[in-house]
């Protein structure tokens, strides 16, 4: 069957590593990935506890789909309590780290406890150990990946690992596999750190492991999908071309790109950081941003960008270990690293780019924060003594400056690494923090797409883009279109959506096949591999419900009604200028029913009915 | 009627080399002129062209004959792309 049906389950505290039976009855509920880890940390911690301490629990998992033949599947989420936000953390990582994983035999690794001192997990095939890992703390994710794959004489074992960020407790920080594909949102990489694992290393050969259920009806339906995505003009030819970047230009025209800390809702630097930049010919050096595009384990897609920087470019001048080819700009992080804080240097967003991946942190939330931090400079409050260097808007670089030190936790670097809620908090301008549940919002303002701020609003893991992404009806005119600045039918649209996400999140393959594949792609896809009967409205409450669970979660964790809403510039403050202009976010018009269509209370807590609906 | 044409992504070869990097080019049209008008004139095909924005504002495939275009305003068009 599609799940090896095996959990490894390791006690960092005592240095024991079990294998026990996957719970089949929460794999028939909760079908895989983010939806069965979701289920099995709820079981097992309190949501009360506190993110770093010893009680939380960081949980690797695989989907049924991923390590099969199914376009994209090779997912894995890492869920956890995050620190950031003090909800429910799940973060969703491509690359090859997951179906390795699944070579090796595992649905999912639970780690619990805390290691006296910092250790790796090696697993090969059945086997799993915990090994010394001194000589790794203090390095980067690269380092600590090279390091490895020399110490076991195995190029093919795949490394998920923290880097220094994630080691000195900066609040966003990542976990990185396969040097630059990262679970990495909500500081799910400085629960790692706070149990002193440094990696996680895996190399699976097992042949028979699994086997999806009907292996027949499964290729037919593989092979359908497959034809379905290279025949979309998103996924077949835009997404492979311009990768996400391609919404940078676009966002910006309908007057939805937060800029200078969502001062403004346009960015006069758009076009030079876009995807179409990437493309164009330097004058430097005559030579383009972007290298090639790339795809993670099983995608027929290849969206990611393969970037090479500029040598003589002043971030690198000197250091040649960046003049080779890595991972270039995505849209979320081009977006945070330059518009939200007004830089316009694509060069110097690559860089801090290259550091997000080499240390491990999420460049949302830090490019969101370096923003949050510009405001309050140019506001006077934050002082060049005080930082230790001019922070003013689009400086290059001390954007560049920030991310080395944020990195290893050098200076105000260790400021920013708090995120922006307790940046502004320090500083006594909570207001400036652009965040829901202390989570950095991405790329989209919630006042131009109603849509999105409502997403955000209600974001289980706080402002995201990718648990809901009305960006598609409101922008893109998938599977609709819908007016960004309308408010009727957007939450139940926005359910939909999320409801949605949560399958495919659990099924291990990557959200961008929604641009093409409706459920009805999707769900022969699973009903083939996966032994039961999976039909869409099944797949549907089985999304419901993983929603519903989190919420929960993190009603538990003492999150409430309160927590679902935007910082008051979103709610108050219209924008300026451009198509939008006038926009405030109608969150009091769009929650009440959005509570409604969830079948929730008015105070946002699903109701007896809906729990009994669900069997939660 | 000077209006600005702005082609995005793939679509940008179809402009002058000097205004492929701004995406940007000046156009004197009549008026009256429509969005369908200007696609046609680009020697664009209605089906590169998914995503029409007139001044911010989507234009959908049905609107695009009927849409007039205005002095000083900003049409921007993209072939079908996403990202997230």
């Amino acid at each position: 069957m599609a799940w090896t049906k095996k959990v490894l389950r390791v006690n960092l505290t005592a240095g024991t590593c079990t294998t026990e039976p996957l719970n089949q009855q929460w794999a028939q509920d909760y079908l895989g990935q983010r939806g069965l880890a979701t289920k099995y940390l709820c079981s097992e911690i309190d949501p009360k506890v506190d993110p770093l301490a010893e009680g939380n629990k960081l949980i690797f998992v695989t989907g049924p789909l991923t390590g099969t033949m199914a376009a994209t599947g090779g997912r894995y989420s890492v869920v956890t309590k995050g620190p950031l936000t003090g909800a429910i953390a799940c973060s969703n990582s491509g690359g090859y780290f997951g179906a390795e994983l699944k070579f090796a035999g595992w649905d999912m690794v639970i780690f619990e406890g805390r290691s006296a001192k910092p250790v790796y997990l090696l697993i090969i095939d059945g086997k799993a150990e915990l090994l010394d890992a001194s000589h790794l703390w203090g390095k980067t994710t690269w380092h600590t990946e090279e390091t490895i794959k020399k110490a076991h004489q195995d190029p093919q074992i795949r490394v998920a690992s923290i880097g220094r960020a994630g080691e000195s407790g900066v609040m966003y920080a990542a976990i990185v596999n396969d040097l630059h594909r990262a679970a990495g949102r909500s500081g799910v990489g400085a629960v790692m750190g706070s149990k002193n694992l440094k990696a996680v290393a895996v190399r699976g050969t097992l042949t028979d492991a699994y086997q999806v259920a009907n292996p027949e009806a499964f290729f037919t339906a593989v092979d359908a999908g497959k034809a379905v995505l290279a025949a979309n003009g998103v996924t077949g030819v835009g997404l492979p071309t311009y990768g996400t970047q391609v919404l940078m230009n676009i966002i910006n025209e309908l007057g939805a790109l937060p800029s200078y800390n969502h001062r403004e809702a346009q960015f006069e630097g758009a076009n030079a950081i876009g995807g179409e930049a990437m493309h164009e010919k330097r004058p430097t050096d005559g030579k383009p941003n972007l290298v090639k595009n790339g795809a993670c384990f099983g995608c027929t897609i290849a969206c990611g960008r393969i970037s090479r920087m500029d040598p003589n470019h002043f971030s690198v001048k000197d250091k040649p270990q960046y003049h080779g080819a890595s991972g270039g700009v995505e849209y979320e992080a081009a977006w945070a690293l330059g518009a939200a804080n007004g830089v316009s240097d694509l060069e110097a967003l690559t860089y801090a780019n290259f550091l997000c991946n080499e240390d491990g942190y999420d460049p949302i939330s830090f490019g969101a924060t370096v923003g949050a931090a510009m405001e309050l400079y140019d506001l006077g409050i934050l002082t060049e003594a005080e930082v230790g260097l001019k922070l003013t808007w689009g400086s290059a670089e001390a954007l560049v400056k920030l991310a080395e030190w944020t990195a290893v936790g050098e200076g105000f670097g260790k400021i920013i690494g708090l995120g922006s809620k307790r940046l502004c908090a320090k500083y006594g301008r909570p207001e400036l923090s652009m965040t829901v549940k202390g989570q950095e919002f991405p790329a989209y303002d919630g006042r131009g797409l109603q849509g999105m701020g409502l997403e955000y609003a209600t974001s289980n893991r706080g402002a995201c883009h990718v648990r809901g992404y009305m960006v598609s009806p409101e922008v893109l005119g998938i599977p609709v279109k819908m007016e960004p600045q309308a408010t009727e039918g957007k939450p139940a649209m926005l359910k939909a959506f999320q409801d949605l996400t949560a399958v495919v999140d659990s099924a291990g393959i990557c959200l961008f096949t929604t641009f093409a594949w409706g459920l009805q792609d999707i769900q022969p896809q699973i009903q083939a591999a996966c032994e039961g009967d999976w039909s869409e409205e099944r797949l549907l409450l089985v999304g419901e419900r993983i929603w519903n669970l989190e919420r929960e979660f993190n009603l538990g964790a003492g999150l409430s009604k309160k927590d679902d809403t935007l910082p008051p510039r979103l709610l108050t403050e219209a924008i300026k200028t451009g198509p939008q202009k006038g926009a405030v976010c109608h969150l009091d018009k769009m929650l009440p029913e959005y509570y409604e269509v969830r079948g929730w209370s008015a105070e946002g807590v699903p109701t007896a009915a809906t729990r009994t609906r669900l069997s939660l | 009627m000077k209006i600005t044409l702005k082609l995005f992504a793939s679509l940008s070869i179809r402009l002058p080399a000097e205004a492929r990097s701004s995406h940007c080019l000046q156009l004197d049209l009549d008026p009256g002129t429509t969005v369908l008008d200007v696609i046609h004139l680009m020697g664009l095909q209605s089906g590169e062209c998914a995503i029409v924005l007139v001044d911010g504002v989507w234009v959908a495939t049905g609107d695009r004959a009927a849409k007039v275009l205005e002095e000083g305003q900003a049409l921007a068009i993209w072939p079908p792309v996403a990202g997230g």
